[in-house]
C-alpha cells in the first residue's frame, strides 16, 4: 500500500475510492487467509459449501434490506417476519396435506403463500411508513412486535412443527445441490443478481438512491417517492419470504426463536458492505460480502479454540464499527487536505 | 473618506500573495488583500472567481498552498473549522450555522455556556444575549427558537453571536442573497454600527448596487485573479461588472423578440385556490415569457407548485391546451410537457452528495430507460450535451454538485429540468445568488426558449430581471393577482403600487 502516496493525484483519487468499495472483498479475503492459517480445514469443500449455505438466510435478506437503507428507511421486523412466515407456512402444509397429501402440491402451495405474505408484510411496512407518514424505525418496530408474537401464538408458546412426511419432499431445497452447490446458495446468487442489476442498471436503483439523498429533490425531480419507498419494503418482504421457503426444510419447524436477531445481522451485512444507514448510497454487491463476512467469523470461530465460540457476537460488533470506521475515509481526506 | 481613515490604521488581517490549488488545479494566484479596522470591504466576482476560497482561506478554514496571511502585522497559520474564531475572525456562511431546535440564547452561547458550580447561569446569558440584540438593534426575544425566525432574524442571531466573540473580523458569505429589499436595509443599518465600532466587515454580493452603497472598498477577483482593490465611491455598478467579467456587459438583458398575441393559449388557470393562493387566474401563450412578481410569500411559487402536483388544488380549474386537467403528481404534469424549476436548488434541486450525471437525468429519467435498464451511453451523450449547451464549467467532471459554484448548479438545475423537454417551463428565482456573467447567460438562454416556441413563466423577486426578459409581468400579493402589466406599463413603479397593494386591477 506504500506506493500509493507516489502515484499522482488524480490516481490517488482513484487508488483511494478503490480501497473503499474493495475494503469488504479485502476484508473477507484476510478472514479466509486467517481461517486457513488456524485451521487448513477451513477451506475445505465442505466447510466452503456450509458456509455459503450458512450466509443465504442473511445474505438474502440483506439485499432486501439493501434497497429499504438506500432509500433512507429501515426495516427491523424481518426476523419477526421470517418466523411468522414460516410458522404460517407450516400450518398452511400440514393443513393442505389432508387434501392434497404429502406431494409437491403441497409444497408448492406453502411456497406461494410464503411469498404472498412476505409481498403482504412488506407492503404495510411500507404503506404505513409513506401513507402514514410514520416513521419507519417506529412503523417496523411495531410489526416486528407483532409479527413475533403471532407466530408464539399459533405455536401457542411452542414449536410448530412441519408433518414428517411432507419434510420428506421438501427436504432438498435446503439438502440438495444442483451442479455441486447447495440449492440455497443459488438462490442466494440469483436474488443477489437481480438485486444489482436492479440497484444498479435500472430507474428505479437511481430512484432509491435519490430518496435516500435527498426526498425532496426526489419529489421536485418527479418520482413518485411514495410508491418507490413502499417497493422497497416489498423488495424486503419478498427477500423475507424466499429466506424463509429456504429456511423451513432445514430444521422443519417454526417456534418463537426462530430469525431472532436476522434483523440486526441484515442490517450488519448491509452497513459492512459499504451503504450508508442514512440512506443515498447502496451496495449490493458489498451487502453479499457483508453477509459472508459475517457468517465466515462464525464459522471460524467454530474452527479454533483461540476466541470462546461465544464471542461471536462480540468479533461481529467489533468488524461493524471497524467497517464503518474505515469508510468514514476522513482518515483519507485530512491526508489530501494537508498537501 | 472612510478609506482615507482606514489607510492611517495597520490592516487587522492581510492576505500576502496567496495561492491556493486543490489538487493539481489551482483556484487562486497570487491574491492580497488588505482588511482594516472600521472598514467594509465587499469581495466581488463570478462564481468561480475564487471568492469562497479567498474568504475560507481568510477565516483558517482552508490552508493556503502559498503566500501569508498576517494578522495584527504578525505571520499567523490560522487554525482550521472555525477555530479562528478565537482569534476574532469569524465567518458567516451563507448557509447559516444554527441549532434550529435550540432558541436564539442557546444558540449564541453553544460551546461556551456560562456555568456556575456546573450549573447553566440562564439568566445571567439571557441577559448578555438581550444586550448583543439591542446592541445591533434587533428586536428578537432571546428565548424563540431558531426555527421560529425568518432568515433575516436568523442572520442576525449570526451576526449578534459573532459580536459575543468579539468578531473583528467578520466575513460573510452573500449574507443579503436572501433578504428582501427591507430587510437588507436594516441588515445594512446593522452594518454600519458594526464599522462604528471598528469591526472589519468583509462580504461578497452579486447585488453590485448594494456593494455601491454599503462598501467603503472592492475587491474584484476573477478567475481567481487579483484584479484589483479600489475605493468603491470611484465605481459604478457598471463598471464594478466589467471588471468582474472582464467584457462589456451592455446586454444584460437579450433583444426581446415580440409577442404574438395571437398565439395560441397553452396553459389557462381559472380562480384556482390552494393554501396560499386565492382565487388566481392567468393565461400563457406559446413562445411567451411571463414574469411573476411581488413580495416573498405572495403565494407565487404556491400557484406553480399547485398547478405542477406539487400541491393540492382545493378548487379552480388548470387547462392545458384548452383542455382541463389536474396534475396529481409532478410525473403526471412532466408528461404533459409541465416543468417547475424551484428557486431552492440546494434542498429541493439538486443532489448535493452526487455528481452531475444522476443529477442531469434524474427528472427525465423513464425517457433513459431501455427494455428494462437505464442507458448509460445515452446519459453520457446527455451530459456532455448539457455541459456544451449550458456552459457548464466544472474543475473535474466528477466532484460532486455540491462542490460546484451557484451559477453552475444553477445551469445544471436548469440543463435538468430541459432534458425533459419541456413546452412550459416555470423559473423559479432563474438567478438568485449567482453572478452577473452566468445571469446573462440565463437570460439569453431563456429568451432563446422562448423564440422556440416554448412557454416560460419567470417567478422573481429581483424587479430589473422580471421587467427586463417578460413579454407580461403577473403582479401577486396575499395570495391573489393584483394585475398583469403589458408593454409600457411593466415598470418598477407600477409592479411597487400593485404588490404594496396600492393600485388593483377591476375584473369582472
Amino acid at each position: 500500500m506504500s506506493d500509493v502516496t507516489a502515484t499522482t493525484t488524480a490516481k490517488d483519487k482513484r487508488v483511494r475510492f478503490d480501497i473503499k468499495t474493495a475494503g469488504p472483498a479485502i476484508a473477507l479475503l484476510l478472514l479466509c487467509i486467517i481461517g486457513f492459517l488456524l485451521n487448513p480445514a477451513f477451506l475445505s469443500e465442505g466447510n466452503l459449501t456450509n458456509l455459503l449455505t450458512r450466509s443465504a438466510f442473511i445474505g438474502i435478506i440483506a439485499v432486501g434490506a439493501t434497497f429499504v437503507i438506500t432509500a433512507g428507511g429501515i426495516d427491523l421486523s424481518v426476523g419477526s417476519m421470517a418466523a411468522a412466515i414460516a410458522g404460517v407456512m407450516i400450518i398452511i402444509m400440514n393443513s393442505a396435506m389432508e387434501t392434497l397429501g404429502p406431494g409437491l402440491a403441497t409444497v408448492l402451495l406453502g411456497c406461494g403463500c410464503s411469498i404472498l405474505l412476505g409481498l403482504g408484510a412488506g407492503w404495510i411496512n411500507g404503506v404505513l411508513t409513506t401513507k402514514g407518514k410514520i416513521e419507519a424505525f417506529i412503523v417496523t418496530l411495531g410489526t416486528m412486535g407483532i409479527y413475533r408474537s403471532l407466530v408464539t401464538y399459533f405455536a401457542d408458546g411452542g414449536t410448530l412443527s412441519l408433518d414428517f412426511a411432507i419434510r420428506g419432499v421438501y427436504r432438498p431445497v435446503y439438502y440438495g445441490s444442483v451442479f455441486g452447490l447447495p440449492a440455497p446458495v443459488w438462490v442466494f446468487i440469483v436474488v443477489s443478481i437481480c438485486g444489482w442489476l436492479l440497484m444498479n442498471r435500472t430507474a428505479f436503483g437511481r430512484y432509491c438512491t435519490a430518496i435516500g439523498s435527498n426526498e425532496s429533490v426526489a419529489k421536485y425531480s418527479a418520482i413518485k417517492v411514495d410508491r418507490i419507498k413502499t417497493m422497497t419494503y416489498v423488495i424486503q418482504g419478498l427477500c423475507v419470504s424466499l429466506a424463509t421457503v429456504i429456511y423451513v426444510p432445514r430444521l422443519g419447524s417454526a417456534s418463537a426463536s426462530t430469525g431472532v436477531m436476522w434483523e440486526l445481522e441484515a442490517i450488519a451485512a448491509v452497513i459492512i458492505g459499504g451503504t450508508v444507514l442514512k440512506g443515498g448510497y447502496g451496495r449490493i454487491g458489498g451487502t453479499i460480502l457483508g453477509a459472508l463476512i459475517l457468517t465466515t467469523i462464525g464459522n471460524i470461530l467454530n474452527f479454533t479454540d483461540l476466541i470462546s465460540n461465544y464471542l461471536n457476537g462480540t468479533m461481529q460488533g467489533l468488524i461493524i464499527i471497524i467497517a464503518v470506521w474505515l469508510q468514514r475515509g476522513d482518515w483519507g481526506k485530512a491526508k489530501a487536505n494537508k498537501s | 473618506m472612510m478609506f482615507d481613515e482606514a489607510r492611517e490604521t495597520a490592516p487587522v488581517l492581510k492576505a500576502d500573495h496567496i495561492s491556493k490549488s486543490f489538487g493539481s488545479v489551482p483556484v487562486l494566484f497570487s491574491v492580497s488583500m488588505d482588511i482594516h479596522p472600521g472598514e467594509v470591504h465587499a469581495l466581488i466576482g463570478e462564481n468561480g472567481a475564487g471568492k469562497s476560497t479567498l474568504m475560507k482561506i481568510l477565516s483558517g478554514f482552508h490552508a493556503p498552498t502559498s503566500g501569508r496571511i498576517l494578522f495584527d502585522n504578525h505571520e499567523v497559520a490560522l487554525p482550521p473549522d472555525g477555530e479562528a474564531e478565537k482569534l476574532g475572525i469569524v465567518l458567516i456562511h451563507q448557509e447559516l450555522n444554527l441549532a434550529e431546535q435550540m432558541t436564539v440564547e442557546e444558540n449564541i452561547f453553544l460551546g461556551r455556556e456560562l456555568t456556575h458550580r456546573g450549573m447553566l447561569q440562564r439568566d445571567k446569558m439571557r441577559q448578555m444575549v438581550s444586550g448583543y440584540l439591542e446592541d445591533i438593534g434587533v428586536d428578537i426575544s432571546p428565548s424563540v427558537r431558531i426555527s421560529d425566525l425568518s432568515i433575516a432574524e436568523k442572520q442576525m442571531v449570526e451576526v449578534a453571536k459573532a459580536i459575543s466573540r468579539n468578531a473583528r473580523v467578520l466575513i460573510m458569505d452573500e449574507p443579503t442573497a436572501v433578504l428582501t429589499e427591507a430587510e437588507t436595509e436594516l441588515f445594512f443599518r446593522q452594518v454600519e454600527r458594526l464599522k462604528s465600532k471598528g469591526v472589519a466587515i468583509v462580504f461578497v454580493s452579486h447585488k453590485l448596487s448594494e456593494v455601491k452603497q454599503i462598501a467603503d472598498r472592492v475587491t474584484i477577483l476573477r478567475d481567481g485573479q487579483w484584479i484589483g482593490s479600489q475605493v468603491a465611491e470611484a465605481l459604478t455598478p457598471d463598471a464594478m461588472a466589467q471588471m468582474m467579467v472582464g467584457r462589456e456587459l451592455s446586454d444584460l438583458y437579450p433583444p426581446m423578440h415580440e409577442a404574438d398575441v395571437d398565439a395560441v393559449r397553452v396553459l389557462e388557470v381559472r380562480d384556482l385556490c390552494a393554501s396560499g393562493v386565492r382565487n388566481v387566474s392567468f393565461d400563457l401563450r406559446k413562445g411567451e415569457i411571463l414574469g411573476f412578481s411581488g413580495l416573498i410569500g405572495s403565494g407565487r411559487t404556491a400557484v406553480f407548485e399547485a398547478v405542477c402536483g406539487l400541491k393540492s388544488i382545493s378548487s379552480g380549474q388548470v387547462l392545458v391546451d384548452g383542455v382541463e386537467t389536474r396534475f396529481d403528481t409532478v410525473a403526471t404534469a412532466r408528461d404533459a410537457g409541465l416543468a417547475y424549476l424551484t428557486k431552492d436548488r440546494k434542498a429541493k434541486g439538486l443532489l448535493l452528495d452526487k455528481q452531475m450525471q444522476p443529477n442531469l437525468t434524474l427528472f427525465a429519467l423513464p425517457k433513459f430507460i431501455r427494455r428494462f435498464g437505464l442507458d448509460a451511453a445515452a446519459e453520457e451523450k446527455a451530459l456532455e450535451r448539457a455541459i456544451r449547451r449550458f456552459d457548464i464549467r466544472t474543475r473535474d467532471a466528477n466532484i460532486n454538485v455540491g462542490d460546484m459554484s451557484g451559477g453552475n448548479q444553477q445551469k445544471l438545475l436548469l440543463a435538468k429540468v430541459m432534458e425533459s423537454e419541456p413546452r412550459i417551463v416555470i423559473i423559479d428565482e432563474p438567478t438568485r445568488g449567482i453572478d452577473v456573467g452566468t445571469k446573462q447567460q440565463i437570460y439569453h438562454f431563456i429568451a432563446a426558449l422562448a423564440a422556440e416556441g416554448v412557454s416560460v413563466v419567470i417567478i422573481s423577486s429581483e424587479m430589473p430581471e422580471v421587467i427586463g426578459i417578460s413579454h407580461r409581468v403577473v403582479v401577486m400579493r396575499e395570495g391573489q393577482v393584483m394585475g398583469v402589466l403589458t408593454g409600457d406599463d411593466i415598470n418598477e413603479n407600477e409592479i411597487v403600487r400593485y404588490a404594496a397593494g396600492l393600485k388593483r386591477e377591476s375584473k369582472g
